[in-house]
């Protein structure tokens, strides 16, 4: 319930009561400033000999679990957009059954158990985790390119068609943009689930932000969990907000009528 | 022969290819060292081969007409084959097995992983062509996997590395087991007391759809770990300054607050939906009977929202049973603990002790609630 404001406050209050903003300037005022709470924390664990994690800094550690999820997030979207097209055209579409099957199966298959299963096989550190974060990355994002083909009308297709575009035109041209905001949401879910996934892997070993919260729980330090955890949840958070700011964006044509907008683009385009 | 099923044929490759290119079973002088392989055609001799009896019907699934009739056939081929498979690992294992006191381990390779899985898959797409109902469906493709549960529960199974785990460690598996079922149980009730009536909430005043689902999702996206890290301070500090209530940082309370949160979102959002699939004539009618805004919700709104909203709690406890694995971490036991245990080890059987329960009990819950949703569908109204 915002107050009916005007001119400036209004601004300042879309800014306030913005979570983007908020999360992202904590993100980098706790990854950067963790050791001047040192004291906070002192006070807070007075029994503790080292209130802060200082194994490796904060910053190391946002960067190697950012790229952890970068790389797996890569190779999952460039796998997953693969796939839920060739599910989607008439080639592929046999296998769509099998394909939905092997995600429903996968629903049930917690990502600890793919890190805890891989591990012991190919050894620990940072290859078990980048399989798991893979494979479960690219679920998702294949699930949201079948939703987002399917979404788009099939009477815009046939205009499209109607226009002269080839398959493949009329894919790249009209569909492949209508069904970014439903594809965008599942690289957005992907990464989500990979951010906590890569909490997970310090458990296999690799150096992630999930690193503080293991040690700190194995040697019963609370401090260190609490650190690990909140710059989590932040990054997780924040990154979550910047999908949906992303996907605000691209959703925008959707608020006209999408029957025909992306035929409506196209003509637009190519100046018909 | 004209291909009727390229489904079939891919998985049928498929099956090829993982029996002749990864070992069926490993066997190891003891349960720390990496076992040597054991290929499927080396175990293949004498009376042995009358297991490829089902196989024949399953290499032909591709080139049979669709029809009702050969989609059993394929499903049934595979669930004997599939029991086929389990057996003739498990027979394997105790020829290899030495006396009691033998150290021995025989365990499941690639090769009968890949087989057991594609066969698994093989009766799934057999299955989806009978086009029965629903709640039916759900019970064939389960059918499947009866003879292997009668093979395991039969004790033909032992010698393998697996079950001898299983033997080591009884005890805590099934307190792991009573205590997994604990957290998704004690999970499941306030999470939809909770969910739907936030779902309610927001259906009654559109107002807080936005605040209440916002906030929701922030929560579903903080990984568990930390969420479960983050619970430690608070509850630690309320169980110092009220000691009666039993409260800690660590164990059951917090793993449980912090899975209820997560189920939160699936089953508001499922009672919503429900509410809103809701034709609004129905409300109407309701009123014009006389029916007093209690007696709307309870006779009206509710029955019609059920199936959807126990699809939302359906989401929550597939999801819960899979969050209450790494509840291990903070202490709260289930299964997690033995699969941690196993990784520190690097046991690979003792974590496959803790991981193919929770899968299993995943697909239970996951097929309960289903069989559920279809049965409250067919009631006429």
């Amino acid at each position: 319930m915002s107050p009916p404001l005007k001119g400036w406050p209004k601004a300042l209050w879309r800014v306030a009561g913005d979570p983007l903003p908020w999360s992202f300037a904590a993100l980098v005022a706790l990854t950067l400033g963790m050791p001047a709470l040192r004291p906070l924390f002192a006070a807070l664990f007075p029994e503790l000999d080292r209130p802060v994690y200082q194994q490796d800094s904060f910053a190391a550690l946002v960067m190697a679990h950012l790229s952890m999820v970068a790389l797996s997030s890569a190779i999952a979207i460039a796998g997953g957009v693969l796939l839920g097209l060739w599910v989607c055209r008439p080639a592929g579409r046999a296998f769509r059954p099998l394909f939905e099957s092997l995600l429903a199966m996968s629903q049930s298959f917690p990502p600890v158990a793919v890190l805890a299963v891989a591990a012991p096989i190919i050894g620990f550190g940072e290859a078990p985790a980048l399989i798991a974060l893979v494979l479960y990355g690219l679920l998702p994002i294949a699930q949201g390119t079948m939703a987002g083909l399917d979404s788009v009308p099939a009477s815009t297709r046939e205009v499209a068609q109607g226009l002269g575009l080839d398959t493949w035109q009329s894919l790249y041209k009209v569909e492949l943009p209508l069904a970014a905001p439903v594809i965008l949401s599942g690289i957005r879910t992907s990464v989500i689930i990979n951010i906590g996934t890569a909490t997970i892997a310090s458990t296999v070993g690799a150096k992630t932000l999930g690193s503080p919260i293991i040690i700190g729980l194995s040697g019963f330090n609370t401090a260190y969990v609490i650190q690990g955890a909140v710059l989590v949840a932040l990054l997780a958070i924040t990154s979550d907000q910047l999908f949906g700011r992303l996907e605000e964006r691209l959703g925008a044509w959707r608020t006209r009528d999408a029957t025909d907008a992306g035929a409506a683009r196209f003509v637009q385009v190519s100046g018909r | 022969m004209k291909i009727h099923h390229p489904v079939q044929l891919l998985l049928v490759g498929l099956m090829l290819a993982s029996a002749w290119g990864l070992p069926f079973l490993t066997h190891a002088p003891n349960r720390l060292l990496t076992g040597t392989g054991i290929e499927l055609a080396a175990l293949l001799r004498g009376e042995r081969l009358w297991l490829l009896v089902p196989v024949l019907p399953l290499l032909m699934a591709p080139f049979l007409t669709p029809l009702r009739k050969t989609g059993l056939a394929v499903a049934i081929a595979a669930s004997l084959w599939l029991a086929g498979l389990t057996w003739l690992a498990g027979d394997e294992a105790a020829r290899l097995a030495g006396g009691p006191d033998s150290l021995v381990r025989t365990s499941f390779g690639g090769g009968f992983w890949l087989l057991f899985i594609l066969a698994g898959l093989q009766a799934n797409d057999a299955l989806r062509r009978l086009n029965g109902p629903g709640g039916r469906q759900t019970l064939a493709q389960l059918a499947v996997y009866g003879p292997v549960l009668w093979l395991l529960l039969s004790g033909r199974l032992e010698a393998l590395s697996v079950l001898k785990e299983y033997a080591n460690h009884r005890d805590s598996f099934d307190l792991a087991l009573w205590r997994h079922l604990q957290l998704v149980g004690l999970t499941l009730l306030p999470a939809c007391l909770l969910g739907s009536a936030l779902g309610l909430l927001t259906f009654r005043q559109s107002r807080a759809r936005g605040p209440v689902f916002t906030v929701l999702n922030i929560i579903q996206t903080i990984p568990s770990i930390a969420l479960f890290g983050l619970l430690i301070g608070p509850l630690a500090a309320l169980g110092k300054l009220f000691p009666a209530s039993g409260l800690a940082g660590i164990g059951l309370p917090p793993a449980l607050l912090a899975l209820t949160l997560y189920g939160l979102l699936p089953m508001a959002r499922g009672t919503l939906a429900g509410l809103q699939q809701m034709p609004e004539g129905v409300i109407e009618a309701a009123r014009g009977m006389g029916l007093s805004p209690r007696q709307r919700l309870l006779r009206v709104e509710l029955p019609i929202a059920l199936p959807v909203m126990i699809s939302g709690l359906r989401v929550t406890a597939v999801q819960a049973v899979g969050l209450a694995q790494l509840a291990a971490l903070i202490g709260a036991g289930g299964f997690g603990a033995i699969m941690f245990q196993g990784l520190l080890g690097s046991a690979l059987d003792l974590v496959l002790l803790g991981v193919i329960p929770v899968v299993v009990l995943a697909i239970a819950v996951d097929a309960l609630f289903a069989l559920l949703v279809s049965l409250l569908e067919v009631t006429p109204r």
